[in-house]
């Protein structure tokens, strides 16, 4: 293999030597998630600021692109990296990806909501907040005679039945924060309990954090679970539709950091130094991007119901996020939606909608025993394969490691709780039709 | 030279008598062990690796039989693949058939028209399909208004194999033309001496000839629909096993050696289905020496059979092209939200696309006709090799370049970064940088499309006329320059459509590897505006100007190569 990439190297340097030329110097390389909308007005306004210099964008998706650092790390070319979910700047943090830069900018509080905005070791810095909620499209809801929801947990209400749809948490980092979040807020059974509720009235389980406003926008689901800029920017490129923040939900920072070995650290610096600027925070309100500003004077110029999370306590105050716990059981949250819920829908679907019916027919008429049997049902659509304890200890969290140590599999894991979900899936079913026959 | 022959063992002999296929033979493995079979086994020898200790193991294997979810993947992904077949042919068997056989107006219109399906960008396609098919697409919000109720084209499994059958059916239409064109019509004209017609010719005689470009055609749907994961993603269905393969590989299963487990029962399936294709035609002779006749007889439409004809063709190339009509539609809507038809229109998406992306226009036309020509000269190599030489482990070549599309693109993609990012070029930039290596990648990813197509395309060509030829004195390399590449000329063409056209619209493994826009195709950039709202106008408007480049390329060279096929046939 060696031998066999040398040779081709060989090959190719005699027969394409003069081809190419370096890189030109005052290109900063930015490694990023964010659309066209977001890169495109902070790159005009960053080398309308700084002439000379020029910003080349590279886009991926958050996975892909820790991945590309991980693979390319003998010789980096890139020199920031900038997406939403601070995850990943954990997880590029542990793997010596990044660089330590404390931005000089001042003026920018510690925290907004209840989150500190800089990483406290100063491997990233946050530039931009935001909150996850509820997106609907209107047309949608007055055609099927829907009613605005406020909370999670009306999500939930039979009427939302096969109306709902989520980015999978795996393969969202801003699903996953909204997760993680409700279990902070709600403790980990009853956060089950509330996302699964939810969860039974699921339309679909998308793999793109971008598919949930694209079928909201188009009109092929009526709501989406999705962080607060995807509803911001869909409104402002004139879809119909409406955006609300549960009162459990918490202010994230979106951030930036310095790839270790940048190709260009002094231009690296500079954009940062730009994002965390009054100018370029300012960036933050144009109708295509709406993310809510790290630095509270700014929000002075935004327009009118913007929302300010320095202002508004409501605004992702309720809860603390333990960014530890998440970072410690991330694998662990993902993988069991993934296998209880996403690989299950079907099941947890038909379980749900029985529940629903049982419950509809107890209304009309009661029957304490059906009642049991539908309170049995609900715990048993409830019930986690494992506690909150398991969900970190060292046997678990190893399985996903890929490490050193002989754990238990990962694949082994996967099989038991997707068999316990789905068992107990179906004896809810049965149990709710039991109860819906003798409230008949 | 016959006394000395004798006398000499029969390999050394082969060896002595061909050193020319030996070292084609032998450029090619190199060139499949450089950029396929090295890149992938840097990833997925995990699947074999016990966790904690990395010892060879078949645990892997054992967890996957063992689990529900793979197992259910598994049948669920031969079941849409084995359905996709069939409701392709049914699109493809008329088109073909009325446009070949019958002296049927506008048959060119309808082949150009029957090929455009394959161009469909990444993600516009699926985006597409539920503006127009899906719950709340045009035709249903149509149907729920008038007849109240809905259709459920795009739901669960047979949304995917509708939309896969759209998507894939040319494979078959082109092969399945390309062969019927290549029919003697002695054949034909002898059985109707027999007294033999009607639907009774076609079951007996046309369509057991034109087997090698059919089953070549259905193979290849077969398997890329086996293997492909985006489709079904964008149809939100993950319980089947190349989107398992993939959500793992990306996701948390990274570590996990689960994923290519998977990648590697996904790429036994596709050796053994090519195998099986391969298997179906053996000991069968399907070439035929005239070729003076160009193809079958051209039959008129009596009025009842030309009214019926066109209203298939209609209705076929409706329901194949409604994508392309709804990304369309797209590309010139303001908003387009849970109605019928866009609010309003406008050219404003055009304008914005035209202003910021030439580069990928110039890109994306470079390298799909470049990884075009370098999977045509293999196709034909390996063709060549496979049918008309003895080499021993020739078919290994061809396995080998036909598992290729099996391989998901990350895996190729993250390959690639592995194997070549570590090697420095003179100016010091990594080789892995280096916009060849996205056309290689592009060209080892369209390979089987243009191998089974030459492979088909040679399977015709009787080789008496090489012997023929061979006896009049011509040295071997002219008589393939001569007798056999004209001869295969329709099929290396199809091979070469395909293949670029495809390429040129590949997003997977491009994604892990372009390194900078100014190297980006068009795919990329489309990638990029539609991951916002306000981008899916100008997301959309970048795939139209794709197909219609696309098709526009496609058309020339297949112009262009029918009339040196034109004048060749004049001069002779």
């Amino acid at each position: 293999m060696r031998f066999a990439s040398t040779l081709y190297a060989l090959v190719l340097a005699t027969a394409l030597s003069p081809a190419s030329a370096q890189a030109p110097t005052g290109k900063v390389t930015v490694l990023t998630s964010f659309s066209k909308d977001v890169t495109d007005p902070f790159k005009k306004a960053f080398e309308a600021a700084h002439p000379g210099m020029s910003v080349e964008i590279q886009n991926r998706n958050t996975n892909a692109g820790v991945k590309m650092l991980e693979e390319t790390r003998s010789a980096n070319q890139v020199d920031i990296f900038w997406v939403s979910a601070p995850d990943a700047f954990e997880v590029l943090k542990d793997k010596k990806l990044l660089q330590v830069y404390k931005p000089k900018a001042s003026g920018i509080p510690d925290k907004i909501g209840a989150y500190p905005i800089n990483d406290p070791d100063g491997y990233y810095s946050g530039f931009a907040a935001s909150g996850y909620g509820i997106m609907w499209n209107e047309r949608y809801t007055k055609a099927n005679k829907l009613p605005d929801p406020k909370e999670w947990q009306d999500l939930a209400k039979p009427i939302y039945f096969d109306h709902v749809s989520i980015a999978a948490p795996s393969r969202s980092g801003t699903t996953h924060l909204t997760l993680e979040t409700i279990l902070q807020g709600e403790g980990w059974e009853k956060g089950w309990r509330t996302i699964k509720e939810w969860s039974g009235n699921l339309r679909n389980v998308t793999e793109r954090s971008f598919g949930v406003p694209d079928a909201v926008n188009s009109g092929q689901v009526g709501y989406g679970i999705v962080i607060d800029f995807f509803a911001f920017s869909a409104q402002a490129a004139g879809f119909p539709v409406k955006f609300v923040y549960p009162s459990v939900t918490t202010i994230v920072p979106a951030n930036v950091g310095v790839v270790a070995n940048p190709p260009n650290k002094a231009g690296a610096e500079a954009f940062v130094e730009y994002l965390l600027s009054s100018a370029g925070q300012e960036v933050l309100l144009d109708k295509g991007i709406r993310r809510l500003p790290v630095r509270p004077e700014t929000y002075a110029k935004a327009p009118a119901d913007y929302p300010n999370p320095f202002k508004d306590p409501s605004l992702g105050g309720k809860v603390t996020f333990d960014s530890n716990l998440s970072s410690a059981r991330t694998a662990i949250v993902d993988t069991l939606y993934d296998q209880i819920v996403t690989f299950q829908l079907d099941s947890l679907k038909a379980a749900t909608k029985a529940i629903h019916a049982a419950e509809a027919a107890l209304v009309k008429k009661d029957n304490p025993a059906a009642r049991t049997l539908v309170r049995d049902a609900r715990d048993l659509v409830a019930k986690m394969p494992i506690t909150a304890e398991q969900a970190v200890s060292p046997d678990i969290t190893g399985a996903f490691t890929g490490g050193k140590q002989k754990t238990t599999r990962q694949a082994e894991l996967e099989r038991q709780w997707a068999a316990a979900a789905k068992a107990a899936y179906s004896e809810a079913e049965a149990k709710a039709n039991e109860a819906a026959k003798l409230a008949r | 030279v016959a006394t000395v022959s004798d006398t000499v063992p029969v390999t050394t002999r082969r060896l002595v008598a061909a050193p020319a296929p030996m070292v084609l033979a032998l450029l090619i493995a190199l060139f499949l062990a450089l950029f396929l079979v090295i890149p992938v086994v840097t990833v997925i020898y995990v699947a074999f690796t016990e966790k904690g200790s990395g010892a060879f193991t078949l645990i892997n294997f054992y967890d996957f039989a063992r689990t529900d979810l793979f197992i259910t993947s598994f049948w669920n992904s031969v079941y849409v693949a084995t359905m996709t077949v069939v409701i392709a042919s049914l699109f493809a068997l008329p088109l073909a058939y009325l446009t070949t056989r019958f002296e049927f107006r506008g048959s060119g219109v309808v082949q150009m028209l029957g090929f455009i399906p394959l161009i469909m960008p990444p993600f516009a396609g699926a985006v597409a399909m539920q503006l127009i098919f899906g719950r709340n697409g045009t035709i249903n919000l149509l149907l729920d208004d008038w007849l109240g109720f809905k259709i459920p084209f795009m739901e669960g499994l047979n949304g995917v194999i509708f939309a896969q059958a759209v998507h894939y059916f040319p494979f078959i239409l082109i092969n399945l033309s390309a062969a019927l064109r290549n029919i003697d019509r002695s054949m034909e004209e002898a059985a109707q001496n027999l007294g033999c017609q009607g639907f009774r010719l076609f079951r007996r005689i046309v369509f057991p000839l034109a087997m090698p470009g059919y089953v070549a055609g259905a193979s290849l749907v077969f398997v890329k629909v086996f293997d492909d994961l985006a489709t079904p993603l964008l149809l939100n269905v993950k319980d089947m096993l190349a989107p398992q393969a993939y959500l793992r590989i990306t996701s948390i299963g990274l570590a996990d050696p689960m994923g290519y487990v998977i990648a590697v029962v996904l790429i036994i399936v596709s050796v053994l289905a090519m195998g099986a294709s391969a298997w179906l035609m053996k000991g069968r002779d399907y070439a035929t020496v005239q070729r003076g006749g160009g193809g079958l007889a051209r039959r008129p439409l009596g009025r009842g059979q030309a009214i019926l004809a066109y209203s298939v063709v209609g209705l076929i190339l409706f329901l194949v092209l409604a994508p392309h009509i709804g990304l369309f539609l797209l590309s010139i809507a303001t908003v387009w939200s849970f109605s019928p038809l866009p609010d309003a229109f406008t050219l404003a998406h055009y304008t914005r696309v035209f202003a910021e992306s030439s580069v990928f226009i110039k890109n994306t036309l470079l390298y799909a006709t470049l990884a075009g020509i370098i999977d045509v000269v293999l196709g034909v190599a390996i063709a060549y090799l496979v049918l008309r030489t003895k080499l021993p482990g020739r078919h290994w070549l061809d396995w080998t370049a036909s598992a290729a599309l099996a391989i998901p693109g990350v895996v190729l993609g993250i390959g690639y970064l592995r194997t070549f990012f570590g090697i420095k070029m003179p100016d010091g930039t990594s080789l892995a940088s280096f916009w060849i290596v996205i056309v290689l990648a592009l060209a080892i990813r369209r390979l089987p499309y243009a191998l089974r197509a030459c492979y088909a395309a040679l399977q015709q060509v009787s080789a008496s006329l090489e012997e023929a030829a061979e006896n009049l004195g011509a040295i071997k390399h002219r008589t393939v320059r001569r007798i056999v590449l004209p001869l295969m000329m329709g099929g290396m063409l199809a091979g070469f459509v395909t293949s670029f056209a495809t390429a040129a619209v590949e997003l997977s493994a491009t994604l892990m590897l372009v390194q900078s826009t100014s190297d980006a195709p068009l795919a990329y950039g489309l990638y990029v505006f539609m991951q916002s709202p306000a981008g899916r106008g100008p997301g959309a408007a970048l795939g139209i100007i794709a197909v219609i480049l696309v098709a526009v390329c496609s058309l020339i060279s297949n112009w262009i190569i029918e009339r040196n096929q034109h004048l060749r046939d004049t001069r002779t």
